[in-house]
């Protein structure tokens, strides 16, 4: 029984979203409809066992005085403060809330991810190396595309050629950067996407008829 | 130890002086790049610019502050475009980090030239992102009841009239995620409504199959696509002038991997040599 009714209500209510698709009359759009507002219901607690999750971690680190542990007394005691101020004196504009979040949160992360920028370019300078023609083929296209999505790369076509050149091609630059894109790239991303579709609705018929059941934890 | 292959081996503090230099400084000393633009965001913008003043878009804002600096001046760019040509914007997120985010920038964006409630609203964030958007489909008041302000939907001038995407002439979606082919699948294909994509300059790659087979009607990539957007709407914001930053930034990269090249290639001879004696 522990294993049969999910594997029951997974079929029905899978066989029924097939269906309304394809008969999108009642009884079927009201069955629709009430299924993704439960779906959505579900999904809110989601949120409460992340939060959960969050303070089971930092209690556990306070508790056993990790050498990290200042940091999720901090964590703490921020989740803590930005709740009461939300609660008690709203989150809209003028509030403290909002303050809070613009004037740490926001540059807080935004630092975080600019960080990205040096790593990027220290990770570039050691590991971009033309050792194969694999290798050699992304970095051309790499430095291409760097160069030209960016304005100094027509920037730099424009200035250095001449005139007969430019007029055969004003932006070249640009326009092999858009080749590449529009054509390499978006062949190859196009055939990740069909895979990945593919993969997606195998993947959902075998749990419909049962025959993927790991999501169940059964033969883990 | 030579001259290359001390430039192999390259202390990485260096390299992040160097990338600083080329950020900071072209901010103090602007260089005023050419802006051109292409065609993806052309399309944007004129899909936009068409709209008839009174028509109604629905703007996602799917990002948090660590992809404010290209997604900001998008997002700003963006509605201050609607907001001129009068068409009302609906703001959302599908992101919980990003929802106070939505608020400031469609307040920022609208100072003198829009008024909430009036032509423009706030819904704020809404979770199980996928659910969200299939259920807007059928009935927008389902899945929000009030705005951000908690303020009734029935209450809100801007809302009236709009049921579902039916009623909507455009949905923009301005992502840090991927949160853009949710809105294609479960928007744009069953209910018809076009979409157009705003994404960070890592992820535009991934949308050009949809742009190509015609699933969004434009694409918006990263900084340079937002001074694309600025210089179509002629108002120099932060992504304009952050384009001499982000060019001299890419230039050092690209510098830099073809000194490290050399100095392998160059090493690399040197050893074989050493061996073959």
């Amino acid at each position: 029984m522990k294993l049969r009714l999910p594997l029951a209500l997974c079929f029905i209510f899978g066989i029924v979203m097939i269906v309304q698709f394809f008969i999108p009359h009642p009884p079927f759009t009201d069955m629709y409809d009430k299924l993704i507002n439960w779906t959505m219901i579900i999904s809110i607690p989601a949120l409460i066992i992340g939060l959960s999750s969050l303070i089971q971690l930092h209690y556990t680190r306070i508790v056993r005085k990790t050498p990290n542990m200042p940091y999720s007394i901090i964590t703490f005691i921020s989740m803590a403060f930005m709740a009461i101020v939300g609660l008690i004196f709203g989150v809209g504009e003028g509030t403290i809330f909002e303050w809070i979040f613009k004037n740490i949160q926001i540059p807080m992360q935004a630092t975080m991810f600019s960080l990205l920028a040096f790593f990027i370019a220290s990770a570039a300078y050691r590991a971009f190396r033309a050792r194969t023609l694999e290798a050699t083929l992304m970095l051309v296209t790499a430095v291409v595309v760097m160069l030209a999505r960016v304005p100094i790369g027509s920037f730099l076509w424009q200035t250095i050629m001449p005139d007969a050149v430019l007029q055969w091609k004003e932006n070249l630059p640009e326009d092999v950067a858009s080749w590449i894109l529009n054509v390499p790239s978006m062949a190859a991303r196009r055939g990740i996407i069909l895979g990945i579709s593919l993969g997606a609705i195998a993947t959902s018929i075998k749990i419909i008829l049962g025959i993927e059941r790991s999501y169940m934890g059964v033969g883990e | 130890m030579g001259f290359w292959e001390k430039i192999g081996s390259f202390d990485r503090r260096y390299i992040f002086i160097l990338i600083a230099l080329t950020v900071i400084v072209p901010l103090l000393i602007p260089i005023g790049m050419p802006i051109t633009i292409t065609k993806e965001v052309k399309s944007v913008y004129d899909y936009i610019d068409e709209l008839p003043p009174g028509s109604a878009i629905l703007v996602s804002m799917d990002f948090d502050p660590a992809a404010l600096a290209e997604l900001y001046p998008m997002s700003i760019a963006v509605l201050k475009h609607a907001y001129t040509k009068k068409v009302r914007v609906i703001g959302m997120t599908l992101w919980i980090t990003g929802t106070s985010l939505g608020d400031i920038i469609m307040r920022e964006a609208a100072e003198g030239i829009a008024e909430q409630d009036k032509d423009y609203t706030y819904l704020g964030f809404v979770p199980s992102g996928a659910m969200a958007i299939m259920r807007m489909g059928e009935d927008i008041t389902a899945v929000f009841k009030t705005d951000y302000n908690q303020k009734p939907i029935s209450q809100i001038p801007a809302m009236r009239g709009i049921k579902n995407y039916k009623d909507i002439s455009l949905i923009i979606d301005l992502a840090a995620g991927s949160t853009p082919e949710a809105w294609i699948a479960y928007a744009g294909s069953p209910h018809k409504v076009p979409i157009a994509a705003g994404v960070t300059a890592v992820s535009a790659v991934g949308y050009y199959p949809y742009l190509n087979a015609g699933q969004i009607v434009g694409l918006i990539g990263g900084m340079k696509g937002a001074a694309e957007y600025e210089k179509l709407v002629q108002a120099r914001g932060r992504a304009s002038i952050g384009m001499d930053s982000q060019s001299m930034a890419h230039l050092a990269i690209i510098l830099l991997i073809i000194i490290a090249n050399i100095s392998y290639f160059v090493v690399r001879r040197k050893n074989r040599r050493v061996e073959e004696t």
